[in-house]
């Protein structure tokens, strides 16, 4: 069986919805490319996704501790120590019908990277995850969000880029 | 996330993305693509197949390694299940993407976002 076709499903799913104007997917013939400067048991690397994961906290309304996030636009920062048990993803665009998000590292492969960077596979894994929120405006995210989490990463002295989009 | 993935590689760091959902990841086009072909959600594996996931995990490390151009992708060798019935009910009217309070949710997203155009263009 092959792989889904998204583009069009959403395309058809929406139109039938009553929206008229399908979405426009970023679409490129040019794609940059960085090779790998250093071997990665020298590299910092750092894990940046959209799959919405905030620290949790007993005590705000919305459940979420949101003093370690360094929200600033649509892009926010948590430490990549915070112990597994503290994060969850509030994250409700994926197929809920046949998985769940229970497991962070399933999407979230932080624990993983730890694992890695004892192993020495990596040589270590950058102070602060990035979560980047959609949206709905590619020009927002490539003017405005994309160089947020860039000078995050520089200031990170980050190697390598780890991403996971849900 | 393609276009974060292109920004960070025009600034020199070197990226690799884990997706479920091929076509959209290669319409954009990025440097490094691993593809799992699982439900969207997990593009790292199968919720606390920690194996699995340190298995994919690997195949990006591998491409950073080896590859030497764009648009570099590897397959994860993977099945969900023997049921492949959620490739054809996703987005479908059978099988609502976001029902209830995850479709309000989404509605009111949109409308803050509308909101928010109207005011960057003023």
């Amino acid at each position: 069986m092959t792989h889904v076709r998204y583009i069009d499903k959403t395309r058809d799913y929406y139109l039938r919805q009553g929206y008229e104007k399908p979405y426009l997917w970023a679409n490129f013939t040019d794609v940059p490319f960085t090779p790998l400067s250093k071997p990665l048991a020298e590299s910092t690397v750092a894990l940046v996704s959209t799959s919405d994961v905030a620290v949790r906290s007993k005590d705000n309304d919305d459940g979420r501790d949101k003093s370690h996030e360094m929200l600033a636009g649509n892009v926010y920062s948590i430490p990549s120590d915070i112990p597994l048990e503290q994060l969850f993803s509030r994250q409700e665009h994926y197929d809920q019908h046949t998985t769940t998000l229970d497991d962070t590292n399933a999407y979230f492969p932080i624990t993983r990277l730890h694992e890695l960077a004892d192993r020495g596979r990596i040589g270590a894994v950058a102070a602060r995850t990035h979560g980047v929120y959609t949206a709905y405006s590619q020009r927002k995210t490539s003017e405005v969000d994309a160089p947020e989490v860039v000078r995050r990463c520089v200031e990170d002295g980050v190697d390598v880029a780890i991403l996971t989009p849900i | 996330m393609s276009l974060v993935a292109r920004a960070l590689e025009e600034a020199g760091i070197p990226t690799v993305v884990f997706g479920t959902a091929l076509d959209i990841v290669e319409h954009c086009g990025v440097a490094r693509h691993v593809f799992l072909d699982f439900p969207l959600g997990n593009p790292v594996g199968r919720p606390f197949d920690v194996t699995m996931q340190h298995e994919v995990l690997e195949l990006g490390l591998g491409l950073l390694e080896s590859a030497s151009s764009a648009r570099a992708s590897v397959e994860a060798p993977f099945v969900w299940g023997e049921d492949t019935s959620w490739k054809e009910l996703i987005f479908s009217d059978e099988r609502p993407f976001l029902e209830g309070e995850a479709y309000d949710n989404w509605m009111e997203a949109k409308k803050k976002y509308r909101e928010q155009k109207v005011a960057d263009s003023q």
